[in-house]
């Protein structure tokens, strides 16, 4: 349903909007209630952590090595001695705050970019679109190792590079959806009242963009935390003694056979943290009407 | 049908040329060169003139960069810093363990996530392509490494079925390789068939939902028939444009399981390169990752071409 109002402002919206509506629809369905479930509990884990352990998630301990889980350590003790329990509920803190910064790069030039190619369109956009094509046909994780090699790895600097990579696969997202849209009547009518590119974007084309790239947002999230935490895993992303979950893997893999207790329990925390937000951009996609199919993490 | 192909060719040999510029510009951009970046504090007097001199690095950027693809085709892929060997030789046993442990699992996966796909797209909604759908999903989104650390768990110190990491050469025959690979080439498939799966389903609904299929029905066709004539051509064509695009994964995916098990390929040979700072290294086999994936898109386009006569026929082509 389009709704043109008499100041030429126009929505093409089919529910009512906003943030607690879309969110109780989301929180309707059990996808979205598990999936919000999980990634509160995690973030409300990251907040809090340093009250949760009294023990130093980073100190050594030649004391108290691979001990299994007791009172005194609920999850046991790593090869170097550290407290589990305190390394794991701290080890979401540094991927989620790397990762929900990449997003927010990703998203906002993916969707600009994007929205505007969807736009102009003609020659400039054909072009653009061969070297996103290009960029997409390469395997992501490639691209990360060799950025790693050449600037060196390090959890922050992994962040513009992440949101570059990732929002080359958002311009597809948002130039589709701009596309569908600039094809409409009221953007033909702001056309026609001689509107500036710049208000065609912001005020007509984008709001209808919206929806689609909060989707697109949740289910990068959750590639990002994949490609983070593989990184992390491989040795460039969070650096020693940093609580993570992808290099506690990494780190522990070594004494499996004696202490899984210390390589359990971050698969578990990494595991419910991805899944939780895979189903709340499920939930998210469902609730906005995106239909949204399921790519690759190319 | 011929000018489509010629056309993806096209598009392939541009994605070439564009992604080995960027491979050989990332580290073009670095401050210093590749002989600085490895000598680290050493790089200086004599030193720094032999590795200028063996790298060719005297010579202005393009004739490099033109050389050195030009050399890649003919096999010539550079000289590596750290282990003094041409990239060529080392490359060969690592990529044949590599295209093994690739080759097998894609074997394992590609017939039993068709399978598992054209059965959930039939059976839509029922308990049986939820309980597939589900453990695709978490297959999916899970990232490889914890999948692959909680098997070894199970499998190789629980049960102690298998070993838990690869302990052989890099020259290991294939005999001696193969007990070493079941479980790694249970983790890629296993994830590399969750991929597929979920294309081929809905693959399998959309065409489902389509008017021929209707049309079919209402005539009566028996089912069977409807499966296996009507439906499977046209649902598992697309089906070879998505094991295309695994590869993306398979190629991502193998870096991070060769690295999980230690297992003596490409993956794990570009990872030692990167902490070698071996730089040359890393641009070859960068390249030759891209290169492959590149190439085995094309051949999954060509495909598609010569099997959907609704794409060859088609004006609009991408």
């Amino acid at each position: 349903m389009t709704i043109v109002t008499m100041n030429g402002q126009s929505r093409a919206r089919s529910r009512t909007s906003g943030f607690w509506p879309t969110l109780r629809r989301v929180a309707a369905r059990p996808s979205g209630a598990i999936g919000l479930g999980f990634i509160l509990f995690h973030v409300i884990l990251a907040l809090i952590a340093p009250l949760l352990s009294s023990y130093d998630p980073t100190t050594p301990n030649a004391d108290t090595i691979n001990l299994a889980p007791s009172l005194d350590h609920l999850m046991g003790t790593d090869s170097l001695g550290r407290d589990v329990f305190a390394r794991v509920v701290h080890g979401g803190q540094l991927a989620m705050m790397v990762t929900a910064c990449a997003v927010a790069i990703a998203v906002t030039w993916g969707g600009l970019a994007g929205t505007l190619l969807g736009i102009i369109g003609g020659r400039a956009d054909e072009i653009a679109m061969r070297f996103v094509d290009a960029l997409l046909s390469i395997p992501w994780l490639l691209f990360l190792l060799l950025m790693a090699s050449t600037i060196g790895g390090g959890a922050w600097m992994v962040v513009p590079v992440l949101g570059f990579f990732y929002g080359v696969a958002v311009i597809r997202v948002s130039r589709a959806a701009s596309l569908q849209v600039s094809a409409r009547d009221f953007v033909t009518a702001a056309r026609a009242r001689g509107e500036g590119l710049r208000v065609i974007i912001m005020r007509e084309v984008f709001p209808n963009v919206a929806d689609i790239l909060l989707v697109e947002g949740a289910m990068q999230w959750s590639w990002m935390l994949l490609a983070f935490s593989s990184l992390s895993f491989l040795g460039f992303g969070a650096t020693p003694p940093t609580p993570d979950w992808g290099l506690m893997i990494a780190n522990e893999r070594g004494v499996m056979a004696v202490a899984p207790w210390s390589i359990l329990w971050p698969c578990l925390a990494l595991s419910t943290l991805i899944i939780g937000i895979n189903l709340l951009a499920d939930a998210l996609g469902k609730a906005l009407g995106v239909d949204r199919a399921r790519e690759n993490p190319t | 049908m011929l000018k489509t192909i010629l056309r993806r060719f096209g598009f392939a040999s541009f994605t070439l040329v564009f992604v080995s510029g960027l491979v050989f510009i990332s580290v073009e951009a670095l401050p210093g060169d590749v002989c600085t970046a490895y000598l680290q504090r050493y790089a200086q007097g004599a030193r720094l003139e032999h590795c200028i001199e063996e790298q060719g690095l005297n010579k202005p950027a393009i004739e490099r960069y033109v050389l050195w693809v030009s050399g890649a085709f003919q096999g010539d892929l550079g000289t590596s810093l750290k282990k003094r060997r041409p990239i060529s030789d080392l490359l060969g046993e690592r990529f044949q363990n590599t295209a093994l442990l690739a080759s097998a699992a894609a074997a394992v996966g590609i017939p039993l996530a068709l399978v598992l796909g054209f059965w959930a797209g039939i059976r839509r909604d029922k308990p049986t392509d939820l309980v597939v759908s589900t453990v695709a999903m978490l297959a999916m989104t899970i990232p490889e490494f914890v999948t692959a650390s909680v098997l070894i768990f199970i499998c190789a110190i629980k049960l102690n079925w298998f070993p838990a990491v690869t302990i052989v050469r890099s020259s290991a025959s294939i005999t001696e390789l193969l007990p070493n690979i079941i479980l790694p080439v249970g983790v890629l498939a296993f994830v590399m068939a969750a991929h597929i799966l979920r294309m081929t389903r809905a693959s399998v609904i959309e065409v489902m939902t389509s008017d021929f299929i209707q049309m079919a029905r209402l005539k009566g066709v028996p089912w069977r028939q409807l499966l296996w004539r009507h439906l499977a051509p046209s649902a598992l064509i697309p089906a070879v444009n998505v094991i295309a695009l695994t590869t993306a994964w398979l190629l991502g995916g193998v870096v991070v399981i060769e690295q999980v098990f230690n297992y003596p390929g490409m993956g794990n040979l570009m990872l030692q390169a990167i902490y070698d700072r071996d730089l040359p290294l890393v641009q070859a086999i960068a390249l030759i990752f891209a290169m492959i994936y590149i190439v085995a898109n094309l051949l999954a386009d060509i495909a598609m071409v010569i099997l959907d006569p609704r794409i060859r026929t088609s004006k609009e082509v991408r």
